[in-house]
């Protein structure tokens, strides 16, 4: 008998112990050690952190301008650049990335245009991210006389992650069930009605999983934000059209210095990270738990 | 309390109201939600109001507290905007962070690493916005950036601030290489060099393999070390383990027994227990050559490998007071400063030198 038409005849997930064959269970654990390669990677490296870290991560860490001393040296203007980033980052990515989603997957024409635009989405999702650097270089910092600033940097990687941000919104409302729309437009709401009623609100909860995905892809990134100019030593806490600093680029820099002292503050500095974007990421999955809706 | 003090403080009591505001938003959310409607654009609006919140919490808190002060700086203000060498960087880092905490807290004093090149295209930008004030570099402006500079109009000065020395070193286990020469450094190092065995750079020296650790392309460091063991600029072998972390390299050597590489003196320091410096011995010089240390390096003794570092400061940026207070304040503080990140004061008539060229261009 064919594997396939055993797992048909028993399926593994009726959870009764007298259908867990040799063969289920050895599947089942195959599928649990798939998990468990990228857990333990990530508990090793969460461990090493917090080991060099934790002890450098108080408030005056949190508080403090960088420092030639190690152990003085703080993470306040990079902290407060990346906020600032993020926050330009989440108000133009989620219009723009829901807009173009909701336009392609419910008002566009299906022809080789369209077809086109889809692909080379997908496509943009692959880039590198040093390539959208060099184009926020030259389109936001030179072209358009932003500057080094937060602002340039934002939108720079507002391009980077709107791909992600598309395909998942395309996704989400793709998932919507026909038959809501339909019956929208059966008791005479307009098309953009029973978007903007029906499909987006139900959509949400998947835009949203992609406005955080890319977020979180979007916190992490420096090379484009080097290209651009970013700090390394910025004594002033910088407003939207400063020059500034981000957390993964002062990270980078300790890294690479001499003293040991910087790398436990990096190891902290990657703590307060992954902290800021746990932040983020519980408050999406707050919200969209709150608007998932079932049928 | 200083003023910007009082303003942070005002925006964190105004930011308090912010929760109720929120609240409120959810509410009609909320609301909205009962009537089995929900609004995107609430989302977007609680989002962007949790992401403020975040900032102002961060943002509140103590400030730095000043050391001793002085009211000439106190009242400087505007931008200050250094880039270059990420080796000239850190000493521009922390002479910016003393000239804070001796009072000029009103500048903006912004530091970047893109290298001695990377900082010398923005210092003659085309941009004039986007032109810096100083250029830190760790090699002398090249003829094709002095012609960037004229082509631009920027008219700049170079001062020499200090001494680094580039480093050759083994493992600690390694028992039989006390000093290599000029000649021996160039047989390892020129390109095309097929040596990958200790028993080829030197009669007597035991079979062993020849791994080798140097700095990537893109640093000083390669340019100069290839500027002067191989005779050229960027003309080395490239079948090495190369980083522009040294970090990375001081890991490689300590970890291999038969490791030989290069880097600033500043990271052997910070690691004299994992690596084995090795002495240079020039050329008609004699074994077993000089190793670099802070007195080799600073009296010259330790040549070719010990390189000035430099800053540039265009004219334009000696007229804006604040740029003009700072190197002052460099002048005086700078040799205090170095040993902190790792580097060597000038030699005294090189010192004396660079000064009197910055006060008599300042005057």
């Amino acid at each position: 008998m064919t594997a396939i038409a055993e797992a048909t005849r028993r399926p593994l997930a009726t959870g009764k112990r007298a259908e867990r064959s040799l063969r289920s269970l050895a599947f089942t654990l195959l599928l649990m050690l798939c998990l468990l390669v990228g857990l333990l990677a990530l508990l090793i490296l969460l461990i090493d952190v917090v080991r060099d870290g934790a002890g450098r991560l108080d408030g005056s860490f949190v508080n403090s301008l960088d420092s030639r001393f190690p152990d003085r040296a703080g993470i306040k203007p990079a902290l407060i650049g990346t906020l600032w980033l993020m926050l330009f980052v989440a108000v133009f990515s989620f219009p723009l990335g829901v807009g173009a989603a909701v336009y392609l997957e419910e008002f566009a024409p299906k022809n080789r245009l369209t077809r086109f635009i889809e692909v080379n989405v997908a496509n943009l999702a692959a880039v590198p991210s040093v390539i959208y650097g060099l184009l926020g270089l030259a389109v936001f910092v030179r072209f358009m006389h932003m500057g080094r600033s937060i602002l340039a940097g934002a939108l720079t990687l507002v391009l980077l992650i709107l791909p992600v941000i598309i395909v998942a919104g395309r996704e989400a409302v793709r998932a919507v069930p026909p038959s809501i729309r339909e019956g929208a437009l059966a008791v005479g709401a307009t098309q953009w009605q029973a978007v903007r009623d029906q499909t987006l609100p139900a959509a949400m909860p998947g835009i949203l999983t992609g406005v955080i995905l890319g977020l979180s892809r979007a916190i992490g990134e420096a090379a484009p934000l080097i290209t651009l100019g970013a700090l390394t030593y910025v004594n002033f806490v910088p407003g939207p059209l400063d020059r500034f600093s981000a957390m993964p680029i002062l990270i980078f820099n300790w890294i690479s210095r001499p003293q040991a002292g910087y790398h436990r503050a990096a190891a902290a500095g990657i703590i307060l990270l992954l902290g800021v974007l746990m932040l983020m990421n519980a408050v999406a999955v707050f919200m969209r738990n709150r608007y998932e809706k079932r049928w | 309390m200083p003023p910007e003090g009082r303003g942070l403080t005002e925006a964190c009591f105004r930011g308090l109201g912010s929760p109720a505001r929120a609240r409120r938003a959810a509410q009609e959310g909320e609301n909205k939600l009962e009537g089995g409607k929900v609004n995107g654009r609430k989302i977007a609006v609680s989002v962007a109001m949790l992401t403020l919140l975040a900032i102002v919490a961060a943002a509140c808190g103590g400030n730095d507290a000043g050391g001793v002060t002085n009211d000439a700086l106190k009242n400087l203000s505007g931008d200050l905007v250094a880039d270059g060498s990420s080796t000239v960087g850190p000493i521009t880092s922390a002479v910016a962070e003393e000239f804070q905490r001796a009072g000029a807290t009103g500048v903006k004093i912004s530091v970047g690493i893109s290298g001695t090149g990377g900082g010398f295209k923005k210092f003659c930008s085309d941009q004039a916005s986007d032109r810096t004030d100083i250029s830190d570099a760790s090699r002398p402006i090249k003829d094709e950036e002095k012609a960037l500079c004229a082509k631009n109009g920027v008219e700049y000065l170079e001062l020499e601030v200090a001494t680094d020395g580039l480093s050759v070193m083994v493992n600690p286990r390694n028992n039989f290489v006390e000093y290599l020469t000029l000649a021996e450094l160039n047989k390892i190092w020129a390109p095309g060099s097929r040596v990958n065995n200790w028993s080829q750079v030197r009669a007597g020296f035991p079979d062993k393999p020849l791994k080798l650790y140097g700095a990537g392309t893109d640093s000083g460091t390669f340019d100069y070390f290839t500027d002067e063991i191989n005779g050229e600029e960027g003309a080395s072998r490239s079948d090495y383990t190369a980083s522009e972390d040294d970090n990375v390299l001081v890991q490689g050597i300590a970890g291999d027994a038969n490791a030989l590489g290069y880097f600033g003196y500043a990271y052997y320091v910070q690691n004299t227990s994992k690596l084995k410096l090795i002495g240079i011995v020039p050329e008609g010089g004699r074994p077993p050559g000089v190793k670099p240390s802070e007195s080799t390096i600073n009296d010259g003794s330790y040549k070719p490998l010990s390189r000035p570092l430099f800053i540039y400061v265009s004219k334009a940026a000696i007229a804006k007071p604040q740029v003009k207070a700072f190197i002052d304040y460099y002048f005086e503080n700078v040799n205090e400063l170095l040993s902190s990140v790792g580097y060597i004061p000038l030699h005294e008539s090189d010192f004396t030198a660079s000064k009197q060229a910055w006060s008599s261009a300042s005057a």
